[in-house]
């Protein structure tokens, strides 16, 4: 009765554990994602779902009056991500090397300083920016004429050629933070042994940065990089909030994600279609999946990683 | 609420399997999104519907504007739905209707009350079924600052000359913005700006539904004509009208910072509590003196009866009351601004709502171009004019291109245009 057995007994507790957590993101992330992807494949005629297969994707890229649009929401997002890694990286890398100096005072301050904007709601940055540089009740047009520099001044989210430029530096104000905190760690990780052999060396300062640090920290700028793609090309909320589901004006700060939002649910006339709205979603998993493939394979594989 | 409606219709069939003195008394749960006129229908509107109709009772149910339509359309999936709908113009209760869920009310008494423009909002394309009783429209125009005008000794203008003579005027004055609006929100330039100055040209209802059948086109004069006086617009409103959203405009004008402001009649009731000068208001200037003069008064609100209702008779007994100069009455003084679409007369306490409503009298009413049956299709031409009146107002687009672009659009779709 107690021969005992070689298998051992089957580890229920993994799958209990395992649970909450798989069912959770299931229910959320996963069944969601591929019910779009299915969804793209469908139109709907005469109020019933009928099977169409590729043909969404021929409309969103064969007729003119969408993909007009398409290449215009994916340009503009193009423009976002590349102010965001021009501005908002360096800055972040720079805040981060500032911070980490042994002799700041008030470091402490200044890193919660510069992070609370991450913590607020894109809604309030929004209307917050929106206010600040309104043309009629702003602070922006009357700060700029205290140091005599009116002539300026523009309304800037009304332009369009200012009005993306305008939002992403907005984006790069509210997110600067992220950058910073990733480096910041990052840069208290390498070890004072490394520093202090360079500084025998002779390399101290800015040297020191660009030659011992910065190499070391390549791997985090890349996973920055990364996240700083995915969550622009995943952008919505800060130019819903500040110009509406048009994305005025002229559509000039039209991202895929407005664009995506627009055609889903439908605006003002405009009725809500899902199935061209799966279509541009499906489109935009793409796009990142693309981005993040190129990434993994083409970057993060090759980069040189140093142990301590 | 499930609760009540399901005790409401249990209510409902006991009564009606009862005798036929007892079915008469039956609860209407009406469907709407105008959660702001909650307490004039509680206070106003349904005690005197009730005292009027004993043996039926209302329940006024509305839910938040951006949901309704969504809430609305599940409800109606699921049977669980009240017996009266409040119904959007155009082409989202005709949907409704073709799905089966309003019911055919053509027959109704009250309806003689209405014209066929007031009608048209709520009926199918060959307008042969009504399906919605008109309730409230919405009449464009300008709104003044009375003190303004007479500080500056301006009069009302009624011809385009005088109207561009009276904001050269303000503007060389500077102590006012000439006219609030701005671009930053789109809908303003083209529902406040196009089709409010529009009928004038397009001779209203005419112009209309000559291009509704194709018999004119985007590009003829009729259509441009109101782009090039658009075009004029922009050196009269205010610096920054680019960034100038909605709400902006509103305040500006209510402050007494700018001296006119194109609207509708809906700020009434809103402007009333804010502004602190005397308003006034004149029709978009014509052409040339003596010219009949066009307004769009827009079909805004309508209501209709669910098809599935179980209450079909009471139903009727209500929407016959809504096309009655009763409820008229009622609704125009306790929302000065949503005008009664009946043609039953009303008479208004408010004298601003007055001024609106008596150019009905005076002017050719029509509504906006865009709303009945050209907005269908993709690209959707009521958001395309938002989008041109905004580019001609600013002058990246001529007004010639405008028209030639949105014609294209529409032709692309609409067969009468191909």
């Amino acid at each position: 009765m107690s021969k005992p057995s070689n298998t051992r007994p089957f580890r229920w507790h993994i799958v209990v554990f395992l649970a909450p957590a798989v069912l959770v993101y299931t229910a959320v992330m996963i069944y969601p994602l591929f019910n779009t992807l299915r969804l793209s494949l469908f139109t709907e005629i005469d109020q019933s779902r009928v099977y169409v297969g590729f043909e969404n994707f021929k409309t969103l890229f064969g007729d003119p009056n969408w993909s007009t649009q398409f290449w215009n929401a994916l340009g503009n997002n193009f423009w976002f991500f590349v102010i965001h890694m021009l501005v908002q990286n360096p800055i972040g890398i720079a805040l981060a090397a500032i911070l980490s100096h042994p002799k700041l005072r008030f470091a402490a301050f200044y890193r919660s300083a510069i992070f609370i904007p991450t913590i607020l709601s894109f809604v309030i940055v929004g209307f917050a920016w929106k206010l600040i540089l309104s043309p009629i009740w702003g602070i922006a047009p009357g700060m700029l004429d205290m140091v005599g520099l009116k002539s300026l001044y523009a309304p800037w989210l009304g332009k369009e050629a200012y009005a993306l430029t305008t939002l992403s530096l907005v984006s790069v104000w509210q997110f600067v933070g992220i950058p910073m905190m990733l480096i910041y760690a990052a840069l208290l990780s390498i070890p004072d042994e490394i520093l202090e052999a360079a500084e025998v060396e002779g390399l101290t300062g800015l040297a020191s940065f660009w030659k011992i640090k910065l190499p070391l920290i390549l791997p985090s700028i890349g996973i920055i990089s990364i996240l700083t793609f995915v969550a622009n090309f995943n952008a919505f909320d800060l130019i819903y909030a500040a110009q509406g589901a048009l994305a005025g004006p002229d559509f000039s700060t039209d991202i895929l994600g407005t664009f995506m939002y627009r055609t889903f649910f439908g605006f003002q006339l405009q009725l809500g279609d899902p199935h061209m709205g799966s279509t541009i979603a499906s489109a935009m998993f793409a796009i990142i999946l693309v981005g993040v493939c190129v990434y993994l394979f083409g970057i993060q594989s090759r980069m040189r990683r140093y142990q301590f | 609420m499930t609760k009540t409606k399901l005790s409401t219709l249990l209510l409902a069939t006991t009564l009606l399997s009862g005798t036929a003195a007892m079915a008469e008394d039956v609860t209407l749960t009406i469907e709407s999104w105008r959660n702001d006129d909650l307490a004039i229908w509680q206070d106003k509107i349904i005690p005197a519907f009730e005292a009027a109709h004993p043996g039926i009772k209302l329940n006024f149910t509305p839910s938040a504007p951006a949901e309704y339509n969504a809430v609305l359309n599940s409800k109606l999936d699921a049977g669980s739905a009240g017996d009266i709908i409040t119904c959007r113009p155009f082409d989202a209760s005709l949907a409704l209707y073709e799905a089966g869920h309003l019911a055919d009310i053509s027959g109704l008494e009250g309806m003689t009350n209405f014209s066929p423009v007031a009608k048209s909002g709520w009926s199918t394309d060959d307008a042969s079924v009504q399906y919605c009783v008109p309730m409230a429209s919405v009449i464009h125009g300008f709104i003044y600052n009375k003190d303004a005008f007479a500080e500056l000794g301006l009069e009302e203008p009624t011809t385009e000359a005088e109207f561009f003579a009276t904001l050269e005027a303000i503007k060389e004055d500077g102590t006012y913005i000439p006219m609030a609006m701005g671009t930053n929100d789109q809908w303003e330039a083209a529902t406040m700006g196009y089709n409010n100055i529009g009928p004038n040209y397009w001779k209203g209802e005419e112009g209309r539904l000559a291009l509704i059948a194709g018999d004119q086109k985007l590009t003829d004069e009729a259509w441009v004509a109101p782009y090039r006086q658009l075009a004029k617009w922009g050196e009269y409103l205010g610096d920054g009208y680019e960034a100038q959203t909605y709400p902006d405009s509103q305040n500006i004008f209510t402050l007494g910072r700018a001296a006119i402001y194109p609207t509708g009649s809906w700020e009434i009731s809103g402007f009333n509590g804010l502004a602190d000068f005397e308003m006034g208001a004149f029709y978009p200037p014509v052409q040339n003196a003596g010219d009949t003069c066009y307004i769009s008064d827009h079909t805004d609100i309508g209501i209709g009866m669910n098809a599935a209702s179980a209450n079909p008779d009471a139903a009727k007994t209500f929407l016959n009351w809504v096309g009655s100069s009763e409820f008229a009455t009622i609704f125009a003084n306790a929302l000065p601004g949503f005008f009664p679409l009946s043609s039953a007369p009303v008479s208004l306490d408010d004298p601003l709502a007055q001024e609106f409503i008596s150019w009905r009298g005076e002017c050719e009413s029509s509504i906006r171009s865009t709303y009945q049956i050209l907005s269908r299709g993709t690209p959707n031409l009521e958001n395309d004019t938002w989008n041109a009146s905004v580019a001609v107002i600013k002058g990246e687009e001529s007004p010639e291109a405008a028209g030639e672009r949105l014609q294209a659009g529409l032709a692309s779709w609409y067969a009468p245009h191909q």
